[in-house]
């Protein structure tokens, strides 16, 4: 088989902190493969984020650090290189784009200046040039009047549209990975449609990967094509994503997608929300054994001595459990 | 930049304006005494030009008429004749004005040039040496009162060491080259005392602004753009960081002016603050009102000023 | 997770610290506070010697009963020895003593002014956050545009109108002190107005005040007991940089001879005098200006600790 586009192995991102060491990501294990869109998924402060950061570097080294593992793109190590190197493969090998969209564009420099900024870097275009690629980038995620929108401040931007352009700003070098950390978790429902969609189109138009962050498992379920969960700064399960919904193996998987609303299935009957109980252990003490003992509703005795590793069940379908 | 929002921020220029003249007008319709009292014991003027001035300053009308007829004089360029210094308040105050705007002009850009820098540089490396070692020179140049430091600035660069002058002279006997030499060399203390009280304060805030910036979303995406840190810190985080910064510079002319009036004390420099000392000790109201007030203009003024850059920097504000 | 603290360690870990028992047990506040505090050495080591100032002035007297006018001209001008420690001024009179007397004026000038300044500031603040409408718009539009006056021009000008009047009616001493409190006060109560009508306005719609109203409480139970505490911190230190601000106004006022007299030899006013004496007598000058320094840099540093400790959320 090729050599996976990004392969992370082993990933331990700890965070020194007054109280002690946050073991935010604790040995986290997943690759993509050039044009797959991996979905990873996991309830807030599973480690999903500092994952996707991580990879990227964008890690604040001093309380944060790089305990173990490796992060390897197309063959090479990230975590050793210096900075200079690491600004080579921003936006022009992998990109990222972020939740929250109304915060994460400069508010005093035209949306125009931001993407002519990484075009102007990385082609070594002239700032015209640049700028008239900029436009191109807006039209191309559909932003209508793109010539005179260049010229816009963020805050004259919607939401859904502020996303566009964060997308367009991140496609503007035709990278080969784009991180999207819950790109839609902060917009509406019809514009979150949008916006996947247009990912999708992206996707299809340059031939690029996607690591896509969320804890919707609806969003996954639709645009993704393999699915890693995450608990408490572990992996749990791995799978194709169909296999994912069909036969989810692990505990926690099985409670997320049993917890998703479903209309149809409860219509006429009075059914209850399904959820998880208990709550998310301590990143700072793990317990010893499995993370998610203390909620799973199979607990055995033999689950609170070691952790599970990650086993292969199927072809393609890994599971961190003892059952 | 929206020549609407210039346009409102001079209009509201204007009530500001009204409402200093108006507070500085009550004060001194409170004050117990004759402001003229002085010019009774003045053996140089006769009762009958008292008589005529208390008619023509309306000191017998009502308050309000008083008020009106001040505010009319003052608009119109009419502020009284200084009888202490024997001439018209306006030009006395136009002859000294521009020596003080010189002297907190240069002042106010030390600061910045000094603070600017020092401040992003403590913040990039919080908690380093550099920082705490800034932070406090910093407490240092604040809590040392202006006056004193000015005082020890006369006692080390012009006692000890004997290298400036520390009276100021407006008239030099030299030309050229040497003229304007002469002019640094006796505006140097008096610039430094204040720029560096004002750059000590300048630089906690620029510190403590950047750190707010640097928190921010939007430079986690400039660095994701593989810039460099170094223009994330330049180009995007500096130019946030900025715009609090003019603010406070604007608040914090008021405190200027004082720290101005207390060096040229000290100096000994021909400006307007050392005017209104000098009236308030030698009685001269009508040189003191005016003083008062042309100081109290000329903050509003800067103010205007600061809206105007701070509409300038952030766009959101000025596109309304 | 909402992501605006971007690439920041707890960002990820709320939750799991929370779940984590802490040590040592449930702690108030105030406690949490004292322990921020304590961390920051520069502002113990302020708080120490500020307190040893403290104890200076006011029991300076009784440890060194040298009077503060004994007119000897024969010691003149002296610089410091073992029978004036601070040394002596041109008309031999003895400087510590003076100096002990003169901070005992100024800190009390400090203090009283904060009280001032914070009193008009929590009631303008008080009033214009709960009332809203054109009444806060009023208070608004006063506190700007005392914020717009230019302060030392002003104070200078109230000195010089008002200080024979106050002069008659009590005193030289209590007079001078009067007015230099009232007008100091008077021209710095805007920074805790805004700092408390900004808690009103934030905390008038927090459910623990609705719950209270639901309870019952009264309007001014509701303020005295609910809103003021929460606005304490922001208010403390802004009341320490008040006292440091007092100081150093009323000093400059004495010194450009508009506070207190000469006669009476606040820290200010024995620089003024001081001034002209700097080429043969420079202690003179030099341990007032070094004492108003001391008092006024310890105090600062206490307020920034102040600040740290009281306003966890502002990661400095």
């Amino acid at each position: 088989m090729a050599e996976p586009l990004l392969d992370i192995r082993g990933l331990k991102t700890w965070f020194k902190t007054d109280d002690g060491m946050v073991r935010a990501v604790d040995g986290v294990s997943l690759s993509i493969d050039r044009g797959e869109t991996l979905g990873v998924v996991g309830e807030s402060g599973c480690g999903k984020t500092v994952t996707a950061r991580s990879v990227l570097k964008l890690i604040d080294m001093p309380p944060g650090r790089f305990e173990a593992g490796e992060i390897l793109w197309q063959g090479r190590d990230l975590i050793p290189l210096d900075e200079a190197e690491m600004n080579k493969i921003r936006a022009r090998e992998i990109a990222i784009i972020f939740q929250e969209p109304m915060t994460s564009l400069n508010p005093v420099y035209t949306v125009g200046d931001q993407i002519a900024e990484v075009i102007e870097l990385h082609q070594k275009l002239s700032r015209k040039q640049a700028m008239v690629g900029a436009a191109e980038m807006l039209k191309l995620v559909n932003i209508p009047n793109p010539e005179r929108r260049v010229n816009d401040y963020p805050h004259q931007f919607s939401g859904g549209m502020r996303q566009r352009v964060m997308i367009a700003m991140a496609l503007s070098c035709q990278p080969k990975l784009l991180i999207a950390d819950e790109p839609t978790t902060a917009l509406d429902v019809t514009i979150q449609a949008q916006i996947l969609e247009l990912m999708q189109e992206m996707k299809e138009r340059f031939g690029m990967a996607i690591m896509l962050i969320t804890h919707a498992m609806g969003v996954v379920a639709e645009t993704t094509q393999r699915v890693v969960v995450m608990y408490a700064g572990k992996v749990v399960e791995e799978a194709p994503v169909g296999a994912l919904f069909g036969d989810p193996r692990h505990p926690y998987t099985q409670g997320l997608i049993r917890s998703i609303p479903r209309v149809d299935r409860s219509a006429g009957r009075q059914a209850r929300l399904e959820s998880i109980p208990g709550t998310v252990p301590s990143l700072l003490n793990p317990p010893p054994g499995c993370r998610f003992a203390a909620r799973c509703r199979y607990v055995m005795p033999a689950c609170t001595q070691a952790i599970p590793p990650l086993k292969e069940v199927a072809p393609g379908h890994k599971v961190a459990c003892i059952l | 930049m929206s020549r609407q929002y210039v346009i409102r921020k001079i209009l509201i220029m204007i009530p500001s304006l009204l409402g200093i003249s108006l507070v500085l007008f009550t004060v001194l319709a409170m004050a117990p005494g004759d402001p003229f009292e002085e010019l009774a014991t003045n053996p140089a003027i006769p009762p009958e030009v008292r008589a005529a001035l208390r008619a023509k300053f309306g000191l017998d009308d009502p308050v309000w008429t008083r008020y009106l007829h001040w505010l009319v004089a003052m608009l119109q360029g009419d502020w009284g004749f200084s009888f202490v210094s024997r001439m018209d308040v306006d030009k006395l105050i136009l002859q000294r004005l521009p020596v003080t705007l010189i002297v907190i002009g240069s002042s106010q850009i030390i600061a910045i040039l000094v603070a600017l820098p020092v401040g992003v540089l403590a913040a990039t490396r919080p908690y380093s040496l550099f920082d705490q070692v800034a932070n406090t020179l910093a407490f240092v140049g604040f809590s040392l009162p202006t006056f004193f430091t000015g005082l020890l600035f006369i006692l080390v660069f012009s006692i000890q060491l004997d290298w400036l002058p520390f009276v100021y002279r407006a008239n030099i006997d030299a030309t050229g080259w040497q003229f304007y030499w002469e002019h640094i060399k006796q505006s140097i203390m008096p610039v430094m005392v204040l720029g560096l009280f004002q750059g000590a304060s300048l630089v906690r805030f620029v510190r403590s602004s950047v750190l707010d910036v640097i928190k921010l979303d939007y430079v986690t995406t400039a660095r994701s753009k593989g810039i460099g840190e170094r223009k994330v810190i330049t180009k995007h985080v500096v130019r946030n960081a900025l715009i609090p910064v003019v603010t406070l510079v604007a608040l914090q002319l008021p405190i200027v002016f004082g720290g101005a009036i207390v060096t040229e004390q000290i100096f000994r420099v021909p400006g307007i603050g050392s005017l209104l000392i000098s009236a308030m000790l030698a009685n001269d109201t009508p040189v003191v009102m005016a003083v008062t007030f042309v100081i109290a203009c000329l903050v509003v003024f800067f103010n205007l000023l600061a809206d105007i850059i701070y509409g300038w920097l952030d766009p959101r504000i000025s596109y309304r | 997770m909402a992501g605006s603290t971007p690439a920041s360690l707890t960002a990820d870990a709320p939750a799991s610290v929370a779940a984590a028992p802490r040590k040592s047990g449930p702690t108030s506040p105030w406690q949490e506070a004292w322990r921020r505090f304590r961390r920051h050495r520069l502002a113990v080591a302020s708080g120490v010697v500020l307190l040893l100032l403290i104890a200076t002035v006011v029991l300076g007297p009784f440890i060194w009963p040298v009077a503060i006018n004994d007119i000897d001209f024969a010691a003149k001008l002296q610089g410091p020895s073992w029978a004036h420690p601070l040394g002596t001024d041109d008309l031999g009179q003895d400087l510590l003593a003076r100096l002990i007397y003169g901070g005992r004026i100024s800190l009390a000038v400090g203090l009283a002014a904060m009280v001032v300044a914070v009193v008009v500031g929590v009631v303008v603040g008080a009033l214009a956050g709960m009332s809203a409408g054109w009444v806060d718009a009023a208070l608004m539009w006063l506190t700007d545009l005392f914020l717009a006056l230019p302060l030392l021009p002003l104070l200078l000008l109230l000195m010089y109108l008002f200080r024979d009047h106050f002069k008659r009616l009590f005193g030289v001493e209590g007079g001078a002190f009067i007015l230099i409190v009232v007008v100091i006060g008077g021209l710095r109560w805007m920074q805790v107005a805004r700092l408390v009508r900004a808690q009103f306005l934030s905390l008038r719609e927090k459910e623990f005040v609705e719950a209270a109203r639901a309870l019952g409480a009264s309007k001014l139970r509701l303020v005295v007991g609910h809103i003021l505490p929460n606005a304490l911190g922001p208010v403390i230190v802004a009341g320490t940089i008040d006292v440091a601000a007092a100081i150093i106004a009323e000093s400059t006022l004495s010194f450009l001879g508009l506070g207190f007299p000469s006669d009476i030899p606040t820290w200010g006013s024995v620089l003024r005098d001081a001034k002209d004496y700097l080429d043969i007598a420079p202690h003179w000058a030099l341990f007032p200006g070094a004492a108003i320094f001391l008092a006024v840099i310890t105090i600062n540093f206490m307020g920034d600790g102040l600040r740290d400790a009281l306003d966890p959320r502002r990661v400095l």
